[in-house]
């Protein structure tokens, strides 16, 4: 820990803020530590931090550019880098050493890498500066064409000559990856999709004609027309001056309201050019396998770059020249390992993975094909040709295989190709086997040996190993995310030759998960713990097991939980109905659905809570909060608060806890709906649903997020057509985002969506797994829950839809079941030989910090003056 | 910390009926100004240990969950989850901390606890 002074540290300058600049100020702090030798300066054209470009369709769906954000955001606030957006590079003195931006600024370097990237190539057709006509690259390109497209479906005159409900039809100029990217995010804005491509196919650079073909059939399934070997002649306007119409070159026309432009990109290589840096023939600047030009100060790493003779339009090279520039900056001498030009994608819901020699260009190759003209499938590896060397691969519909194979190429593949073809091929799979050094992860370069000595350290070091440690410690995965099933049985096998096993065990108690416990005690009917753990498990449980089958006895609907042996299973906050507290007193919350509460209410908690000489605090979740009660004083306590119409706010169980609300349309001015309404509905349906870790939700009542409902398990916001839900949020400890599993739901399917949605997950999720661990952790994530709640996949919604009804017809508030029982009373008596007696040890509550002199109305005679935990003097006003 | 009394004249104190006892559940008891813990397992047998848990400081014992580790009757305190052998009172978790542990006598439907600690 002694950095060097910033004044003594070399000035690396980085003229770009796209991915790949971020990967090499990554990796260039990482790797030189705290004793850092290189200052930083990224000059970004564009108005923010580097963001993940490959995740732009997704933008569509979320909404939100902090979604895209790459990496952790602290890197941008590291003392030895400084971030410029919105600030672009004007011009490079060469002589000078230094580069001067848009705003008038100049910086002195002592390295210079270029990091621009490309841009859109938009071919030379009439009409292409048309209103209507949009490239796809950037967020701001695809906020434009969101907000193009919106406006067009907001005005009636725009619904067809026609008049009617016609959809807006769009052309996409390109059939590659970017274009079919671009048609997707079309078609989820409701645009009738055309995607015009010049080549007699689709992907034409990745794919032959055999997969060419299957995708066509697959994308055209999608409701996409795709137009090959079809140029593009003219554009025209409309009356109103914007594009109505596309001309083809063979005669054939297109009514088109919208047309984007996906037809290749371009380095930016305008500034090496100005300053006389050698470019390529078709563009880029020329470096060596260093990554360095001919000026040994400038560097240039990603699309703009020309290494080998030609530019790499794919992220992971462009990381794999940052890593090089980041080593020789630090004095290494990596060099550039070649382009792995693999690449796994979903387009329109199409997997599309293309890897190795795709194209079977080396000498000798034999291909292997396997064809499904039906389900749309095509697959071929290309071999050796002795037939044993995998050379490369394409999979067009069924990519489940890719994960697998890439590893393998230039290895062996071992076995029969066919069966990695078939449709059941995959099955187990070699990654057990994979060699220490094949890549899992191209996006980071992560090798299986690295993963599993990832593993291994954290079993030595005698903690657990789950896929987000793996993640955290090796980057695998961490990019785009497909590996990630590969790195989790790579984890799995390590782990099992390690000895340690991945069990699913609940405890020393039951050998199954809590998941399995659940689907036993639903389909066995059996509700009591002696019977499960005798017919399931073994002994007699423990702190861990017993408050599980409690949960899953609860959801299940098996009466009060402090009903019978259900009273002994409870951890202690479940068996007094309240949250225990470092000196064994308890607190007490009562519900105030959606945060909502009346003056009599207030005035009411505020009587107990002088009664029973309680502290009251706020809590987060909009709540009242009565500390130090002790376990005798609770059923008092409670009576006065049933009295007073308050019901258990399960503040002590994992159940549903608050859905937090801001105060909406009713209130404020910018609300859009009626986020409190919908609040306190939703607490009032869900309140008392137990489930495998507490559950909170979130209502705001307009896209300014007041509730913060992003931050819970399920947040709901409001938008001038309906609701989103977003779910998987949490705070505490690894706090989460929530992501957006539905957009603009009437009210009816937004509860049915959230009932779904809170069912399967009670059923399916770990102990103690909140819904974001559990997203990730569920086969096939949040597409999988979508895909479950929304479309029915499993053929379970039904059954979800049956068990939350049952739910919301058994409710029944706890506190005041409990106070009509004389057999659960009793439980709450410290000294079961002297009832009434409080535990001697207890001291009086903490007082308030704000609390001074004070003399309540009625206040005991003798004026008690309370003491003040004040630190600061206090001064009467 | 709690007074005991194992020089003086002890004598069982009683404390519940046996029926009141749930199985697998404690409850705290006052024994002659010690604060007790006693538990009624699943076999049918008695155990007092203390009620004042060692590492939050608190008087919870009663209120943990029973249970088993292995062949040992367990109960883990509320607070921070040590587990305690109900027999000897040895905490499984550190060995080096224990709770007493207090004879315990059934008759005639009365359970009755002994304030003189055992050795843990």
């Amino acid at each position: 820990m002694n950095p060097a002074h910033p004044a003594t540290r070399s000035h690396l300058v980085v003229v770009g803020g796209g991915m790949v600049a971020h990967r090499l100020v990554d990796a260039l702090l990482q790797r030189q530590g705290a004793d850092a030798s290189w200052q930083v300066t990224v000059l970004a054209e564009e108005p923010r931090a580097p963001y993940d470009r490959m995740a732009l369709t997704s933008y569509f769906s979320g909404r939100d550019p902090d979604d895209l954000q790459l990496g952790d955001p602290a890197l941008w606030s590291d003392p030895r880098v400084t971030l410029h957006r919105g600030d672009p590079v004007t011009a490079i003195d060469r002589v000078a050493t230094t580069v001067s931006t848009a705003s008038g600024r100049e910086h002195s370097y002592d390295a210079l890498v270029l990091a621009t990237g490309s841009s859109a190539f938009v071919p030379p057709v009439d009409g292409r500066d048309l209103p209507g006509c949009f490239v796809y690259r950037t967020i701001d390109d695809v906020a434009a064409l969101r907000a193009y497209v919106e406006e067009l479906r907001d005005r009636p005159v725009a619904r067809g000559r026609r008049g009617g409900e016609t959809a807006l039809a769009g052309a996409v100029v390109g059939g590659g990856l970017l274009g079919l990217e671009a048609a997707g995010a079309l078609r989820a804005l409701g645009v009738d999709s055309h995607v015009v491509e010049f080549a007699p196919r689709l992907m034409p650079l990745q794919v032959d004609e055999g997969g060419g073909e299957g995708l066509r059939r697959l994308v055209q399934k999608l409701g996409v027309h795709v137009h090959t070997s079809t140029a593009t002649a003219r554009l025209h306007a409309g009356p109103d001056g914007r594009v109505r119409r596309m001309d083809f070159a063979d005669g054939g026309r297109l009514d088109v309201r919208v047309v984007v432009f996906a037809a290749g990109v371009r380095p930016r290589d305008e500034l090496a050019r100005a300053c006389g840096l050698p470019v390529g023939e078709r563009g880029g600047v020329v470096v060596d396998d260093t990554c360095r030009t001919e000026d040994p100060k400038v560097w240039a790493v990603g699309e703009v770059a020309c290494i080998g003779g030609r530019t790499l339009g794919l992220v992971a090279p462009g990381y794999s020249m940052a890593e090089v520039v980041a080593d020789r900056l630090l004095g290494g001498t990596a060099t550039f390992p070649g382009a792995d030009l693999s690449t796994k994608l979903k387009l329109l819901g199409v997997d599309v993975a293309s890897f190795g020699d795709a194209a079977g260009e080396t000498a000798g190759a034999l291909p292997v094909v396997y064809a499904d003209p039906v389900a749309g499938v095509y697959k071929k590896l290309v071999l050796s040709d002795d037939a044993r060397t995998l050379l490369g691969g394409l999979l067009v519909g069924d990519a489940s295989a890719y994960a697998a194979l890439r590893p393998l190429l230039g290895r062996p593949l071992g076995g029969d190709p066919a069966a990695w073809l078939l449709p059941e091929g995959v099955a187990g799979g070699p990654s057990g086997d994979l060699p220490d050094d094949a890549a899992v992860c191209s996006c980071n370069n992560v090798s299986a040996g690295t993963v599993r000595g990832a593993v291994r350290g954290a079993v030595a070091a005698g903690g657990g190993c789950d896929l987000a440690a793996v993640k955290a410690g090796t980057k695998a995965g961490t990019s785009c995310g497909s590996c990630l099933p590969l790195v989790k049985k790579l984890m799995t096998a390590e782990l099992v030759s390690a000895g340690v096993g991945v069990s699913r065990a609940l405890c020393e108690h039951f050998d199954i998960s809590r998941a399995e416990l659940f689907e036993v005690a639903r389909v066995t009917g059996v509700r009591t713990f002696s019977e499960l753990v005798a017919r399931h498990g073994r002994g007699r449980g423990c702190d861990i097991c017993k408050p599980v089958v409690a949960s899953v006895l609860a959801s299940l609907g098996a009466g009060h939980v402090l009903d019978g042996e259900q009273a002994t299973l409870q951890d202690t906050n479940d068996h007094v109905l309240a949250n225990i507290q470092k000196d064994g007193t308890y607190s007490v919350v009562p519900r105030i659905p959606g945060g909502e509460v009346t003056p009599a209410g207030l005035i009411a908690i505020g009587a107990v809570a002088v009664e029973f000489g309680l502290y009251t605090k706020i809590t987060g979740a909009q709540r009242i909060d009565l500390l130090g009660a002790r376990l005798e004083q609770l059923p008092e306590i409670w009576r006065r608060l049933v009295d007073a119409g308050f019901e258990s706010g399960h503040a002590y169980g994992k159940a549903v806890r608050t859905v937090k609300s801001c105060v909406g349309s009713t209130w404020c001015r910018y609300g859009v709906q009626d986020s409190v309404g919908l609040a306190v509905a939703l607490e009032l349906r869900y309140r008392g649903l137990r489930a495998p870790h507490k559950l909170k939700l979130g209502v705001s009542g307009c896209a300014r997020e007041c509730a913060e409902a992003r931050s819970k398990d399920v947040g709901v916001i409001a938008t001038d057509k309906g609701w989103n839900v977003y779910v998987g949020g949490n705070g505490g400890f690894s706090p989460r985002h929530a992501r957006l599993l539905a957009e603009d739901l009437d009210t009816d399917t937004l509860v049915r969506t959230i009932d779904r949605f809170l069912i399967y997950y009670v059923r399916t999720a770990d102990r103690l797994q909140r819904t974001a661990a559990w997203l990730e952790e569920i086969e096939g994530g949040l597409e999988h829950v979508r895909a479950v709640v929304l479309a029915d996949s499993l053929g379970i919604a039904g059954d979800l839809d049956a068990a939350m009804e049952a739910h919301v017809a058994g409710y029944a508030d706890e506190w005041r079941d409990a106070l009509e029982d004389p057999v659960k009373l009793r439980r709450f008596t410290t000294f079961v030989n002297a009832p009434g007696t409080p535990d001697p040890d207890l001291v009086p509550p903490a007082r308030h910090v704000g609390e001074t002199t004070v003399r309540h109305d009625g206040g005991d005679p003798d004026g008690a003056v309370l003491h003040t935990r004040v630190a600061l003097e206090v001064v009467p006003r | 910390m709690t007074p005991t009394t194992d020089h003086a004249v002890v004598s069982w104190v009683p404390v519940c009926r046996y029926d009141d006892l749930e199985v697998e559940r404690g409850v705290a008891a006052l024994v002659e100004g010690t604060q007790v813990a006693v538990f009624r397992l699943a076999d049918g047998t008695v155990r007092a240990v203390d009620h004042h848990d060692p590492f939050s400081g608190a008087n919870v014992i009663a209120r943990g969950i029973v249970g088993s580790r292995g062949d040992v009757p367990t109960v883990a305190s509320p607070m921070y989850k040590h587990v305690f052998d109900l027999r000897t009172g040895a905490c499984l978790d550190d060995p080096s901390t224990a709770l007493r542990v207090y004879p315990v006598r059934v008759s005639g439907g009365v359970v009755a606890v002994r304030a003189a600690a055992g050795t843990g």
